[in-house]
């Protein structure tokens, strides 16, 4: 009896202990998860470039904050989402992770924001690209930060059919992240008044597009819209090129392509290719000067989704020194409460849903003549502002935004 | 003009060819992997990656040595068959006379290292590879463009499969090699030197995925994961074939290749699995493969 009831004093104390502590700094640090692809078909998108990122971030935001020091951690889910879940677990329960950013790849982002949810901890998307991470399954302390498919949708698609476009064939990678994209762009491209005058779901991945291509080819669609990501894509263009698609009078439009990707295609075979991007080095003084600090550090130009990394880790942390805490929903409810503005994302608000509403941009990408180095890729067609690109929070259907 | 399943023929004309062409790849990758199987009996997993290292030879020679692709079409196989004697030298011979399976684990173990070396080193992204100049542009067939690179490359294919068979199937160095296949000791009795021709078979198999990768290069990016998402699918072409059997994984090469073409216009979603539904068939029906011997 006496042995019980010490114990259920202990537990008591150290549960008073504990919420004590959340009021403050938890385990005395700040500690940032980077869940990322480090070895698999994303790992160049985002991999180890967004771990530096959030280097960059950490050491620029003074390496503390409120007084305690911030500490780096990183891992890689395998593009698998029970794989993606477990780390974030283990990383909550056992290291004390406070917040968790990147998560590049559409299932794990899903999976990894439901654990945060669970645990009331910040889980920033840089990466993936579904909406639904902002829709029905939005989360208090979940964010989606640079880009994804409503506003893939929304930037590239009106300026082509404006530009007399009218008529798309849609190649797409058949799972969860090319079928939403690809309803995100038929509901555009008929609102708009365009057609899409056929579609073909290609197996993900698939090495050789050429027969899906040929389909496109055939159509007589003006437009080849492709609804695909990484390998995909790189095949798609260099493929179309060499089966004369181009030169025969089709237009290309990726819907989603990164600058890494547009970097391996090359010039030679992608230029006059339109991309939607949310971020690009070279737009003006402040994405340069980011950008030249990472690529001293990193070897690379920043894709959209690793400046990202940076511009999410930093806002956080701003947030926790405003807030004075580190506690996921406190921090959250700051984070959607002040606009993101930084090296990356200059004029950026958050919906209650954790949308990241900011200006996204049109590219082209350049013909070789045009370009004066290995990483001048794009020039801007149109800059599209943030409420155009993103989808309204009040419309997502997003259970808080009421 | 008649019309099959609502698929105008030009259509399918293109497809054919175009299913025809990937049927290269698959025909010159099973070759390799039949003939490592037939003599060495080992079943080779380091087969994409070894290819994927084709691919790769033929980038470093443009981008560090000036050398375009018809020098990397005779050196990278070289290189890479160097590659795979160092290997079978040094590791793969001393598994001859255990199971299978530690030949398997161990190709498999060194395709890992070699994916995963390249990959740390070069990203995921791909590297660029231009078509050779003579051989860029193409011509209208009427029912569809074919470019001049695609046409070489089936070639090319069948052009080193049929040597390949003859030199196995019909010259006296192949009679030694099927001879010491069949019974080592004898053979060696004669006065062969066994252990360095099947060194040598070994390095001739592994080249044939080097060239494999130099013709892939100027189609698909080179990439570190170019190979792993091959290798499985030209397996299912071996086992369809009959293990070991030369011709069958030639002719089951571009047989699948082009059911997969067609698979592509009629059930698109289904392309990626059809060969693995079709081995599953001719498992059940034919366990040795279609062109087999049982034993």
């Amino acid at each position: 009896m006496f042995k019980k009831a010490l114990l259920a004093g202990v537990a008591a104390s150290a549960m008073l202990a504990g919420s004590a502590m959340a009021a403050g700094i938890s385990g005395d640090k700040v500690v940032i998860g980077v869940l990322t692809d480090l070895s698999g078909v994303y790992a160049d998108v985002a991999g180890k470039g967004s771990v530096a990122a959030a280097e960059m971030a950490v050491a620029d935001f003074g390496g503390t904050v409120a007084g305690k020091p911030i500490e780096l951690i990183s891992a890689d889910h395998q593009n698998k989402a029970d794989i993606g879940a477990n780390i974030a677990r283990e990383w909550v329960d056992a290291k004390g992770v406070d917040m968790m950013i990147d998560m590049t790849n559409s299932a794990v982002g899903l999976a990894v924001q439901g654990v945060g949810a669970e645990k009331g901890v910040v889980t920033i998307n840089t990466g993936a690209a579904s909406v639904r991470l902002t829709q029905k399954e939005c989360s208090a302390t979940g964010f989606h930060w640079i880009y994804d498919t409503y506003a893939l949708a929304h930037v590239t698609p009106p300026t082509v059919i404006a530009n007399g476009g009218d008529s798309w064939f849609l190649l797409t990678a058949d799972y969860a992240f090319g079928h939403s994209l690809e309803a995100d762009a038929t509901s555009v491209i008929t609102e708009m008044g365009g057609k899409v005058v056929g579609s073909v779901r290609h197996p993900f991945p698939s090495a050789d597009l050429s027969s899906f291509l040929l389909q496109a080819q055939s159509s007589g669609a003006k437009v080849i819209g492709l609804a695909n990501a990484g390998q995909d894509t790189i095949n798609s263009v260099k493929q179309a090129a060499e089966f004369g698609i181009v030169a025969g009078g089709q237009k290309l439009v990726a819907l989603l392509a990164f600058l890494s990707d547009i970097h391996s295609i090359g010039l030679d075979l992608g230029q006059g290719l339109n991309v939607t991007t949310g971020f690009y080095w070279d737009l003006d003084d402040q994405t340069r000067a980011f950008s030249k600090k990472f690529f001293d550090k990193f070897g690379k130009e920043p894709t959209m989704v690793q400046a990202a990394v940076y511009s999410g880790v930093l806002h956080y942390l701003k947030a926790v020194k405003d807030s004075g805490t580190d506690d996921g929903k406190t921090v959250a409810a700051k984070m959607k409460a002040t606009p993101v503005q930084d090296d990356v994302i200059h004029n950026g608000k958050i919906g209650a849903n954790g949308s990241v509403i900011h200006d996204m941009y049109l590219m082209e990408v350049k013909k070789p003549s045009e370009s004066k180095g290995e990483w001048d890729l794009y020039k801007v067609v149109k800059t599209v502002p943030g409420d155009q690109a993103f989808q309204d929070p009040a419309k997502s259907g997003c259970p808080l935004v009421q | 003009m008649f019309e099959l399943l609502g698929i105008p023929p030009q259509a399918l004309f293109g497809q054919l060819l175009l299913g025809l062409i990937n049927g290269s790849f698959y025909a010159l990758l099973s070759l390799g992997l039949a003939v490592i199987f037939g003599m060495l009996n080992v079943i080779n997993f380091a087969h994409g990656a070894l290819y994927m290292v084709g691919a790769f030879v033929a980038w470093f020679l443009m981008q560090y040595a000036g050398i375009g692709y018809w020098g990397a079409l005779v050196i990278a196989p070289v290189a890479v068959g160097l590659l795979g004697i160092v290997i079978e030298k040094t590791m793969l011979s001393r598994l001859y006379k255990l199971d299978h399976l530690y030949g398997l684990l161990l190709t498999f173990g060194i395709a890992l290292i070699l994916e995963g070396s390249f990959k740390h080193e070069f990203g995921v992204s791909g590297q660029a590879y231009p078509v050779p100049t003579a051989l860029a542009g193409g011509t209208n067939l009427g029912f569809m463009f074919l470019p001049f690179y695609r046409g070489w490359v089936v070639l090319l294919s069948v052009v080193v499969c049929v040597a390949t068979w003859y030199a196995i199937e019909r010259t006296r160095l192949g009679s030694y090699l099927r001879a010491a296949t069949e019974n080592p000791r004898l053979v060696q009795a004669f006065g062969i030197n066994v252990p360095v021709m099947i060194t040598l078979t070994y390095g001739v198999g592994v080249a044939l995925a080097g060239l494999a990768g130099v013709m892939a290069a100027p189609i698909y990016s080179v990439n570190p994961l170019m190979g792993s998402n091959l290798i499985i699918v030209v397996f299912a072409v071996v086992v369809i074939g009959g293990m070991g059997s030369i011709f069958g994984a030639v002719v089951s090469g571009y047989l699948l290749g082009l059911t997969e073409g067609l698979t592509k216009v009629f059930f698109p979603e289904a392309s990626n699995i059809v060969v693995f539904i079709i081995m599953v068939v001719v498992l059940l029906l034919r366990p040795a493969g279609l062109f087999g011997r049982e034993r």
